[in-house]
């Protein structure tokens, strides 16, 4: 068979194995000293230096628990934009949009505004008498993970949204014609049939998540160092690129057994939507 | 003659009215369903047929009007709480379920479990044919497999009424056939109530005891399929239902059960039967093509009726000849056996077609 479309793949293999491939085999070469003198000694740093385990660790439970809100956040908001009516869907849609438009770095700042000490919120609250001091709402986790839910929910919305509107709306009716309250038919039929969109959702989301260094960074105010701000850290200032390297291996890996794992579980070619 | 006045009414539609903007889907249908009858609801694309059974299932809210089952009204029912197998157009199985799955679904939610559970299931199984298939997924059935779980769904529950929405329009015409009769079978043994919906007059002649014929969203004329074919009431029903040549003209003489009709000033003669015409009367006769006999223009004269033509398109489809023969009153269709007229006579061919006065019938041209 003619394939008369294959020289369009060229370009974008290029790109994909001169500017991707090839920069993190390098990597993969630098966080074994490859390039001088092989050995493992950054990765058994990282085996026992316990701040290093101790980032490794916040980031994973900041991600996951910002996966899990923004996931659970964006699965209501495709339900309501899947069946609304079309102008409601459009001003919905523009909500999500909105923010997706402004850069992170003025999304992390506006939320720096608002949560600070003598931000709006504190002192709103402050004001009407609920709280006799500032609540510690940012320079925290806490402050974090709200910015990153803030940032990621989109990525969450349009995969399961997509499925969602996809979806043939006589399955409802079945369930429901053949006994099913809505509450059940929403338990047996639609929750299975859009699962497969809130694992693909979580995994864009979580692996999104993963690599998250200015929403932490500002957000977070220092005191939550997650591993990309410690990987630059490596980079720019204690200059252990060997470390950095490591750690990036690190966080490869695990995304991609992650993505092994989902896969297994949904299946790939239902996570990337062909249910 | 039908079923309705037999048995007792089981669903029952009064003044059922809805609209959708300025446009009425359903305007103002009656209708009695006798129990365990085989109605089905035909029409073309837009005429309400699909919204009538919705409204039946409880999924579309009529403005006004009622639904009555037994003699209940069941209106403020939710769909669940109706408690009718439902068949939807595509079938819209649980793609999440196996066959088995899908099928012991309806059960489940009525908390039936164990044995009695598995016992039903394989019962409604076996009942559709698909116990070689029980351990599938839904996306590895082929359509008239997936139309068979769609069913099984539908009867497991033994549900009193069944709602059929376009059941066979996705499947090839060979396979239509052969669940036409299938279906038609297993309606017979379960004696189930079914409302069929379809756009397909073949599939609604087949297998329905009644046929409603519905035209925007209102009812043309209701009957047996045999009696709608043979006594039409209106061109659209005799059109939609089977083919039909039409001619107007105007009623010239009365003469005892006879009529004379002027068309384009050629006299046809129809034995009026139960029409009812007066002299001087505009009137629509139908005629269906198979009672049409396309002859040779030196056959002897009859007592029937016969014009002088020439054959226009002329085509072999098997079982018969179909032509579309040029006469003074307009192209005429006929379809005649073949095996029994001769070679197919080719186009510009001088012919008569002949008709007896009882193959029309007069209908309202509307």
């Amino acid at each position: 068979m003619r394939q008369p479309y294959i020289g369009f793949l060229l370009p974008a293999a290029f790109l994909v194995c001169g500017l991707f491939l090839i920069p993190i085999g390098q990597l993969i070469i630098l966080s074994f000293d490859g390039f001088t003198e092989p050995s493992l000694r950054w990765y058994a740093q990282i085996l026992e230096t316990g701040s290093i385990q101790r980032i490794l660790w916040t980031t994973f439970r900041i991600v996951t628990i910002t996966t899990l809100i923004a996931v659970l956040l964006g699965y209501a908001v495709a339900f309501a934009m899947a069946h609304m009516g079309p102008r409601q869907r459009l001003l919905l849609l523009l909500c999500v949009l909105v923010p997706f438009w402004l850069s992170v770095l003025v999304r992390a700042l506006a939320w720096l505004i608002l949560l600070r000490n003598n931000g709006i919120v504190n002192e709103t609250l402050l004001a009407t008498g609920l709280i006799g001091a500032p609540l510690p709402l940012v320079r925290n986790e806490f402050g974090v993970i709200i910015g990153m839910v803030h940032y990621l929910v989109p990525y969450a919305v349009f995969p399961i949204f997509a499925t969602m509107q996809n979806m043939d709306g006589r399955l409802m009716m079945a369930a429901r014609s053949v006994g099913a309250s809505p509450l059940r038919t929403f338990i047996d039929v639609y929750l299975p049939v859009t699962l497969p969109a809130v694992f693909g959702a979580g995994l864009l989301v979580f692996v999104f998540g993963l690599g998250f260094f200015v929403t932490p960074a500002i957000l977070g105010g220092g005191r939550v160092v997650m591993l990309s701000e410690y990987v630059s850290i490596s980079v720019l200032q204690t200059l252990r690129w060997g470390l950095a390297a490591s750690l990036s291996v690190v966080l490869l890996v695990a995304t991609l057994a992650l993505l092994w794992i989902v896969s297994k579980v949904v299946g790939v070619r239902r996570l990337l939507g062909n249910a | 003659m039908n079923k309705a006045q037999e048995k007792p009414i089981a669903l029952s539609i009064r003044n059922l009215v809805k609209t959708y903007g300025k446009v009425a889907a359903i305007d103002n249908v009656s209708l009695d369903i006798a129990s365990g009858e085989f109605l089905s609801l035909l029409g073309p694309s837009g005429s309400g047929k699909s919204t009538i059974l919705m409204a039946i299932a409880g999924f579309v809210t009529p403005d006004s009007g009622e639904i009555l089952l037994n003699g209940q009204k069941i209106d403020a029912l939710s769909p669940e709480k109706r408690q009718f197998g439902v068949v939807f157009q595509g079938y819209a199985l649980f793609p999440h379920m196996s066959v088995r799955g899908n099928i012991a679904y309806p059960l489940k939610l009525r908390g039936i479990k164990g044995a009695e559970l598995d016992a039903q299931v394989e019962r409604t199984i076996d009942l559709v044919h698909l116990s070689a298939l029980a351990d599938r997924m839904p996306r590895q059935l082929s359509g008239g497999q997936q139309q068979r779980v769609a069913l099984a769904r539908a009867l497991v529950f033994d549900p009193s009424v069944v709602l059929l929405d376009e059941p066979l329009s996705a499947l090839d015409k060979k396979l239509r056939a052969e669940l036409q009769f299938e279906l038609r079978s297993l309606h017979q043994r379960l004696g189930t109530t079914f409302v069929n919906v379809t756009h397909d007059q073949e599939e609604a002649m087949t297998m329905s005891d009644r046929i409603v014929i519905l035209r925007d969203g209102a009812v043309q004329q209701i009957g047996a399929p045999d009696s709608l074919y043979n006594r039409p009431s209106t061109r659209f029903v005799a059109d939609f239902l089977g083919r039909a040549n039409f001619l107007e003209g105007a009623v010239s003489s009365v003469n005892g059960t006879e009529l004379k009709i002027d068309v384009k000033g050629i006299a046809v003669r129809h034995a009026k039967g139960k029409d009812a015409a007066a002299q001087g009367e505009k009137t629509l006769l139908a005629l269906r093509p198979e009672r049409i006999a396309v002859v040779s223009p030196d056959q002897a004269k009859t007592s029937l009726n016969r014009i002088d033509g020439s054959v226009q398109t002329s085509a072999f489809v098997g079982s018969q000849y179909v032509y579309v023969i040029d006469t003074p009153l307009g192209t005429i269709e006929s379809q005649m056996p073949a095996f029994e007229a001769g070679p197919l006579r080719q186009p510009g061919a001088q012919v008569a077609v002949t008709w007896s006065p009882e193959a029309g019938v007069l209908v309202k041209d509307k």
